[in-house]
């Protein structure tokens, strides 16, 4: 049993991708090691994360020890894994000839026999027979030679690792053999201690591995053995471990952000995760900028540190933004180093400001009302037109929604909501935003702010692409959310009736994020809107011939976005989620996703009701019920009339249905859907007496028919909050 | 603002802006490229210098450099910016194909600039780059010096819509942000571009520094002027109409040619000779000066968005015509390295 270690090195690989192939390729290679049985998994097999996003995998552990690791930096991939048998045992495998029927003719050998026997090396006469299903058949057993770890290796495991996928790839050599995400420099493959004579894209694996660019110099590595690995990079200043060199990164900002009285580090951990894909041995310095800066808004401030230089901001004891920036190196320097390279990193961030602050005064001299016709000349999408007609659109939109939830009472203002939504997109004309075009929406709201067109207005405008990830906030006003939603519902009307919905994996105007935007918005606000509603105010539904199944398509992708919500974003369990929702083919339940707050609701407090042995009985009552329903279809039996039941088990639970009907009904409309379902609960000893002692499926056609009548009640009358036959209760 | 009037800053040991470019065309001469002059045309990038766009195609190695004005009328600032020029210098290196150690030989010239790695902070952030209007693309790094992009480095993948193979790397050197952070000016037009080792009197006439360091030309004096009256020129004066009545006239020419070349080069029975001194690069000069006057028709805000995409499908056509048959071109014998019988 040996450990077996693998770098792939390359040329630097992009951050954002390092974390998914450090995954993948350790998926991979397990994989491969254990198809061929070079590893044993027998036991309890766990993949863990240390230092990876949520969802990925960095380690696999077996019956709680580690066997298996992964490393990675900008220059590498490595992966390590322990207990990897050296060769395979020689084994006897038993190889299947043909049928014996058609092995022999009249007694002698037919062609197919000699065939066979030639094949595993034996004479006719020492084949053996086998009983099958479907007959005798011949068979032999081979003697098969276990091959190496280092054979299999060399043979399979150049396809894994360029099997890796990569969002976007290169070719390198002449010939084009290969495409990785950039050229691979260096493989080290050991077992133990000894190379595996492997060759990947061209370069034979060795033990030389390589340090930091700089701090190590471009002299090799030499990895003596695979368990080394980790601390012999340590050496060449290369910290291998992901999860180590955040660590350190993070303890290095807070140590720099303490040299300032009361200071932080403005936490951002996608900001985190960039640098440590960005380095392989970092530092962090603390470097400042003029105090004058700080009048130009926060956000244009914190956007050019983070997005353009990766640098964190700094905040005061208050929170407010402090004149610094910490900047995460790739590399140590002593204290004349750290000078050059604050004021190199300071040079660039002030001319940064500069060009910021130029923009913004350059920006005020054509306030937001006169850009409105701007928008002409900015494309939308080529095929619908510009944001002129996208805006007046948007308008339309709002002005239906403030229609439908002033009519259940709400009050807006609609002069805010109506200069916000047609002022929305002005500002893709401003400099600025060509500039920093992640701040589109939040400069157009700082505009309006000094531009003196309202707090409301200017909040609106602000927030409209807000939520644009699901941990993000919703817009806070009422203004603001009718905007985003009705801008995210226009293009989504546009690009479905343009067949440019989203399909599989593929999502170009990531419409699925602008519907989660909605879900989001109608979640966890006030507005009394439900989704039906909403598409009934697209615009392009108007050319209903044109646009033949266009509302059966929304209707579809919203239910699909509202499961996503309830089931990936909200953690209800997926049976939950399907009995809210409502099974579409045999449900009672309406539209289950249609009112978006109130599937939430009912979701809670089944979730609540998960652990009653009543509810769950009553829940597998449901089931019984509908299959009863499905078999009597499937027969053609009708149903009948409920009056004609004879049984007396039959007549209670009647009248037990009869009793609690009203109750659900007033309880469900109460939205006290605990206390509904507690009183459907008590449905069950006349359900489970019902059940015990009649059959439903009687001979006698009209009793038959009462019977079926009857279970369906059930159905109709306590499935409106949800369909309890999907709850799993086993 | 004028900035040439400002006494510049410089630090006695920072080399200057004409040195900068000696020691990199020295250091790649030294490494085997042919150095060539700045193409006598104008261009947006030294990537669309034939010696790159054409030269990458096919299979014959090539390894050149060149330091390249490239023009973007629409950054032009008046001169009054002092981070953006409407003409900048890119040195720009092909390396056909891209050696092992492309990035350690690029890491050694920014050495022989004068910059000392271990005392500054560098790194390969992902960046690709591509020119609809050229078919072409690549993926690559800026290449980050104390949080300043100093040098795009690209393998080109696609040229005129062709795949390459071999590949090539490309570097651009951003030479005016090398000069101002070595030299350590807030202001590019504050650059020192030549040093006299002999002037007694410097140029303000002030007697101190003297032989010290020499009386020195700024970045300011050499280009001010050049981008004030461009700036004028670009937004404000250049002839719409007539720019694209020349757009339209170059395009023309480049047609002509084009169909002509792909009758010829279809032709079974022309000869090498005959194919070999069609004019396809004159042809890839023409399809140059569309791409100028579109750059210039867009400075001057005369190309819708709608009409946008549509003026660089015809450039395209243009580059892309002309990069397929000079493929063939090259294909139908190598291309000879003197003059031919």
């Amino acid at each position: 049993m040996s450990d077996f270690l693998l770098e792939i090195g390359l040329e630097e690989v992009p951050a954002r991708m390092i974390a998914w192939a450090q995954h993948e390729l350790l998926k991979r290679v397990e994989l491969l090691l254990s198809r061929e049985r070079l590893v044993d998994r027998t036991g309890s097999l766990v993949w863990t994360n240390e230092g990876l996003p949520p969802g990925l995998h960095d380690g696999l552990s077996l019956n709680g020890a580690q066997v298996a690791k992964s490393f990675s930096t900008p220059r590498r991939l490595t992966v390590l894994f322990k207990d990897v048998v050296l060769k395979l045992d020689d084994a006897k495998e038993r190889v299947e000839g043909p049928p014996v029927s058609a092995a022999y003719k009249d007694g002698k050998p037919t062609p197919a026999a000699e065939a066979f026997a030639k094949k595993v090396g034996a004479s006719v006469g020492e084949l053996l027979t086998v009983e099958k299903p479907k007959g005798k058949y011949l068979c032999a057993y081979v003697e098969r030679k276990g091959r190496t770890a280092n054979e299999i290796l060399a043979a399979e495991l150049p396809k894994e690792v360029l099997g890796v996928s990569w969002p976007k790839n290169m070719y390198w050599r002449a010939g084009k053999p290969e495409r990785f995400v950039r050229p691979i420099r260096w493989v080290v493959a050991l077992m133990d201690s000894e190379v595996i004579p492997l060759t990947i894209a061209g370069i034979a694996a060795g033990r030389l591995s390589r340090g930091h660019r700089v701090l190590h110099g471009e002299g090799a590595v030499t990895i003596s053995s695979a368990s080394e690995y980790k601390e012999t990079l340590r050496k060449a200043f290369v910290i291998a471990d992901v999860s180590e060199r955040r660590h350190i990164i993070r303890k290095a900002l807070d140590a720099a952000a303490r040299t300032l009285p009361g200071a932080r580090w403005r936490e951002d951990a996608a900001l985190v995760e960039t640098v440590v894909h960005l380095t392989e041995w970092p530092t962090v310095i603390l470097g400042g900028f003029e105090r004058e800066y700080l009048e130009l808004p926060e956000e244009v401030l914190v956007t050019v540190m983070r997005d353009h230089q990766k640098y964190f901001a700094v905040e005061d004891a208050e929170g407010k933004l402090a004149p610094h920036f910490l900047a995460v190196l790739n590399t140590q320097v002593d204290a004349e180093g750290a000078a050059l390279i604050r004021h190199g990193n300071a040079r660039v961030l002030r001319a940064r400001f500069k060009d910021a602050r130029f923009f913004w005064d350059f920006d005020q001299k054509t306030p937001l009302r006169e850009r409105v016709n701007d928008l002409h000349s900015v494309t939308f999408h080529k095929d619908y037109g510009s944001y002129w007609k996208k805006t007046q659109a948007n308008l339309g939109i709002a002005n239906d929604i403030v229609d439908l939830i002033q009519v259940k009472g709400s009050t807006v203002d609609r002069g805010a909501l109506h200069a916000a939504t047609e002022l929305a997109k002005t500002d893709l004309t401003a400099e600025l935003v060509k500039e920093f075009t992640e701040l589109q929406g939040i400069i157009g709201g700082l505009y309006a702010r000094v531009q003196g067109l309202g707090e409301t207005v200017a909040q609106a405008i602000y927030w409209q692409y807000s939520p644009a990830s699901i941990g993000d906030p919703i817009p806070p006003s009422v203004e603001g959310q009718i905007l985003g939603i009705a801008d995210r519902l226009q293009t989504i009307g546009v690009m479905f009736s343009r067949g440019l919905e989203p399909t599989g994996s593929k999502d170009p105007f990531a419409l699925r994020r602008a519907a989660n935007g909605i879900v989001k918005i109608l979640a966890e606000s006030d507005l009394a809107l439900t989704i039906t509603e909403l598409i009934g105010s697209v615009p392009e539904l108007v050319n209903a011939v044109e646009n033949a199944g266009l509302e059966s398509r929304l209707r579809d992708f919203f239910r699909e976005r509202v499961q996503f919500w309830l089931r990936d974003v909200r953690g209800f369990r997926y049976d939950v989620v399907n009995a809210v929702l409502g099974n579409i083919e045999y449900g009672r339940v309406q539209l289950g996703w249609n009112d978006v707050r109130d599937a939430i609701k009912r979701a809670q407090d089944i979730t609540a009701k998960l652990g009653s042995a009543d509810f769950i009985a009553i829940s597998a009552a449901f089931k019984r019920i509908k299959n009863i329903l499905r078999q009597a279809e499937e027969r053609g039996y009708a149903l009948g009339n409920w009056a004609d039941i004879r049984a007396d088990e039959a007549k209670s639970l009647r009248s037990a249905i009869q009793s609690l009907a009203d109750g659900v009904a007033k309880l469900r409309e109460q939205r006290r859907y605990g206390e509904a379902l507690a009183l459907i609960a008590t449905l069950r000893p006349a359900v489970d007496t019902f059940f015990d002692k009649v059959m439903v499926l009687d001979p006698d056609e009209k009793l038959r028919g009462a019977n079926l009548a009857l279970i369906s009640g059930i159905l109709d009358n306590f499935s409106s909050i949800a369909d309890f036959s999907e709850i799993v209760t086993a | 603002m004028l900035a040439a009037q400002s006494a510049p800053t410089l630090k006695p040991s920072a080399l200057t802006f004409q040195d900068l470019l000696f020691r990199l065309q020295a250091f790649w001469a030294q490494r085997g490229c042919v150095l060539q002059q700045p193409y006598d045309l104008e261009v947006g990038a030294g990537t669309m210098c034939p010696e790159t766009f054409l030269r990458v195609l096919g299979p014959k190695p090539y390894k050149v450099g060149y330091a390249q004005p490239s023009r973007r009328p629409a950054d032009g600032r008046y001169g009054e910016n002092p981070n953006r020029l409407f003409k900048h210098t890119q040195f720009q290196l092909i390396l056909k194909p891209p050696p092992a150690n492309v990035q350690e030989l690029y890491l050694e010239s920014l050495e022989a600039l004068g910059i000392d790695l271990k005392q500054h902070d560098l790194k390969f952030e992902e960046d690709n780059w591509e020119w609809p209007a050229g078919g072409a693309w690549g993926v690559g790094w800026q290449v980050m010096l104390d949080g300043l992009e100093i040098t795009q480095f690209t393998y080109f993948q696609q040229c005129g819509g062709l795949d390459l193979d071999p590949i090539c790397a490309e570097l651009t050197y951003g030479m005016e942000r090398i000069a101002a952070f070595l030299q350590d000016v807030d202001s590019i037009y504050d650059i020192v571009w030549a040093r006299d080792p002999d002037a007694g009197v410097p140029r303000d006439g002030s007697t101190s520094r003297g032989r010290e360091t020499g009386a020195t030309v700024t970045y300011g004096d050499v280009r001010w002027e050049e981008e004030l009256q461009f700036s004028v020129y670009n937004f404000e004066m250049a002839d719409v109409p007539r720019l694209w009545e020349h757009f339209n006239s170059y395009e023309a020419e480049a047609q002509l040619l084009l169909v002509q070349a792909n009758a010829l080069l279809a032709d079974e029975k022309a000869s090498p000779r005959e194919r070999r001194r069609f004019p396809l690069l004159p042809a890839y000069e023409l399809a140059l000066k569309c791409s100028n006057l579109f750059n210039l028709l867009d400075a001057r805000g005369a190309i819708s968005v709608t009409e946008r995409v549509g003026v660089i499908g015809r450039i395209r056509n243009l580059t892309v015509g002309v990069a397929k048959a000079y493929a063939l071109q090259q294909a139908v014998e190598a291309a000879p390295s003197g003059v031919s019988s």
